[in-house]
């Protein structure tokens, strides 16, 4: 196995973990930047060309051009370990699997979307509401589709924003939260720098398209596709014929790496750090939406502080706590505001399944009290996702503690495990 | 633009998307069958939920995290249920 000697690891190039690379460079260490996805900018920038107006682009301009950045895409962490004074991290990619070792690691991870599971929610053309947006982004032709968007959270709004910028025709987005938690999150997003002005370019962007809050997913249908979506609003049922559900409610911090390397969680599931983004485990930070879930400018400002913290330039910070306390209220706020209601969310049958690697259904689940044991005798998570996608359900639906991480974090070709890898490219 | 070819089919796609996009535009649906033999589609998007995977050039990938490339062979796992 090929190994390799880093100052510091970036785990995760989305706008924490590209900001976080750049400061560090900028501290004179030299930075290894990895993502699972092809390509630099995360899952809000995915697509985004280096050079481009705005943010995005002049960041990816600047990580892709400084000498001490590189940026290595394809590439995942399977397997972590803390050490003393250097941790270890197990990377796979299309090239074969790589241990790195670094005395400093940012985990820039982000976050993925809370599925739940619902009647009809297996069925094709059911998806991710961040789902379909990285989808569109990837290539997918929505043009002309009927698209339905539900769940939780204000990613739903920038998720129809989007997807009708594309030319699909969004029909209605239904939000679980009640309307006045709804407004009290306007009230306070508006209170930011930069929030309004982008707060009112989403809603020109969805003029038209009824948002209706307080509204629950009753089920999807249709034989070997979505036809139809079912939706509950107050006591009434509406029926919306669609090509797409995108349904997600709320998003949950990516704590996988974390988890391996030992850093101690928050209540709330979110890597826990000090105000210089440092972890409980020594030369391990955190930035980002692993930290919480506070969006884009927040995770700037994360991914600037651990920079700093972990390049050693305390005198760069300035007002960064002042700036960092306004995003955590911020943050707060849109925590309480979108927080799941049990009888908003969507309730799943005896038959409905929630394991969709091992299809696993709720009547065999919801007898257990805890995941390991639901997992010896279901196979509950044991499959290709290794719980991504079931375990935050479960712990919505049953209140368990999801504790299913352990190495390797991906379903590996045994050839990897066993070849020694031998061609793998300069990064 | 690269051309790739589909359970057979010949189709071109732009540089920068994904093998999920080819196989979504083409309209190739389901993905793949469950270990109980349901029809399955994408999911996530992202590379977490593992629902898009295919075999490409004789490997099982997810498609959302592979990018498309000229004289691509991907086929649907309609035959095998439980993954390699």
């Amino acid at each position: 196995m090929k190994t390799d000697l880093w100052d510091a690891v970036v785990v995760g190039a989305g706008p924490a973990g590209l900001m976080s690379a750049l400061t560090t460079a900028q501290g004179g260490l030299g930075v290894l930047l990895l993502d699972a996805q092809p390509g630099p900018g995360g899952q809000i920038w995915r697509g985004a060309a280096a050079g481009q107006k705005g943010a995005a682009g002049e960041l990816l301009r600047a990580v892709a051009t400084h000498p001490a950045i590189t940026v290595l895409g394809g590439a995942e962490v399977i397997a972590a370990e803390a050490g003393g004074r250097t941790h270890t991290l197990t990377v796979t990619s299309a090239a074969g699997l790589r241990q790195i070792h670094a005395s400093r690691i940012i985990l820039a991870t982000g976050a993925t979307e809370r599925f739940l599971p619902f009647d009809g929610w297996t069925l094709p053309g059911v998806v991710g509401a961040g789902g379909l947006q990285a989808m569109s982004k990837g290539g997918l032709d929505v043009r002309g589709r009927r698209v339905v968007v539900a769940g939780s959270g204000p990613l739903l709004l920038a998720v129809a924003a989007g997807l009708r910028h594309k030319g699909a025709r969004v029909l209605a987005v239904a939000e679980q939260a009640g309307l006045p938690a709804v407004a009290a999150f306007g009230v306070a997003a508006a209170r930011l720098p930069g929030k309004s002005r982008e707060a009112l370019a989403l809603a020109a962007g969805l003029l038209g398209v009824p948002y209706w809050a307080g509204c629950a997913v009753v089920r999807a249908s249709g034989q070997h596709g979505l036809q139809s979506v079912t939706l509950r609003r107050g006591r009434r049922e509406v029926t919306l014929d669609c090509d797409y559900l995108a349904v997600g409610f709320g998003l949950v911090p990516d704590t996988r790496v974390a988890a391996l390397l030992g850093c101690p969680l928050d209540g709330a599931g979110a890597v826990h750090v000090n105000a210089w983004q440092a972890t409980g485990v020594s030369g391990v930070y955190a930035a980002g939406e692993v930290c919480g879930i506070g969006g884009v400018d927040g995770a700037l400002l994360e991914g600037f502080v651990a920079g700093c913290a972990a390049g050693g330039q305390i005198e760069r910070l300035h007002d960064a706590p002042r700036r960092a306390g306004l995003q955590r209220r911020f943050q707060a706020t849109l925590e309480r505001s979108f927080a799941l209601r049990p009888a908003q969310l969507p309730t799943p049958s005896p038959r409905t399944i929630v394991c969709r690697c091992e299809d696993v259904r709720h009547g065999e689940l919801r007898g257990f009290t805890d995941w390991t044991a639901a997992k010896l005798q279901t196979r509950c998570g044991m499959g290709a996702c290794q719980g991504r996608v079931c375990g935050p359900a479960t712990e919505t639906l049953y209140g368990w503690h999801f504790g299913g991480v352990r190495a390797p974090l991906l379903p590996l070709p045994l050839a990897q495990l066993l070849d020694e890898p031998t061609t793998l490219s300069p990064p | 633009m690269p051309e790739l070819t589909l359970e057979g089919m010949r189709v071109t796609a732009r540089p920068g998307t994904t093998v999920l996009a080819a196989l979504q535009n083409a309209g190739l649906s389901p993905l793949r069958f469950s270990l109980g033999g349901e029809s399955r589609g994408a999911l996530c998007g992202m590379g977490s939920c593992a629902e898009c995977r295919a075999v490409v050039d004789g490997l099982t990938v997810r498609t959302c995290l592979t990018p498309v490339r000229d004289g691509q062979d991907v086929r649907r796992l309609l035959e095998v249920s439980r993954e390699d």
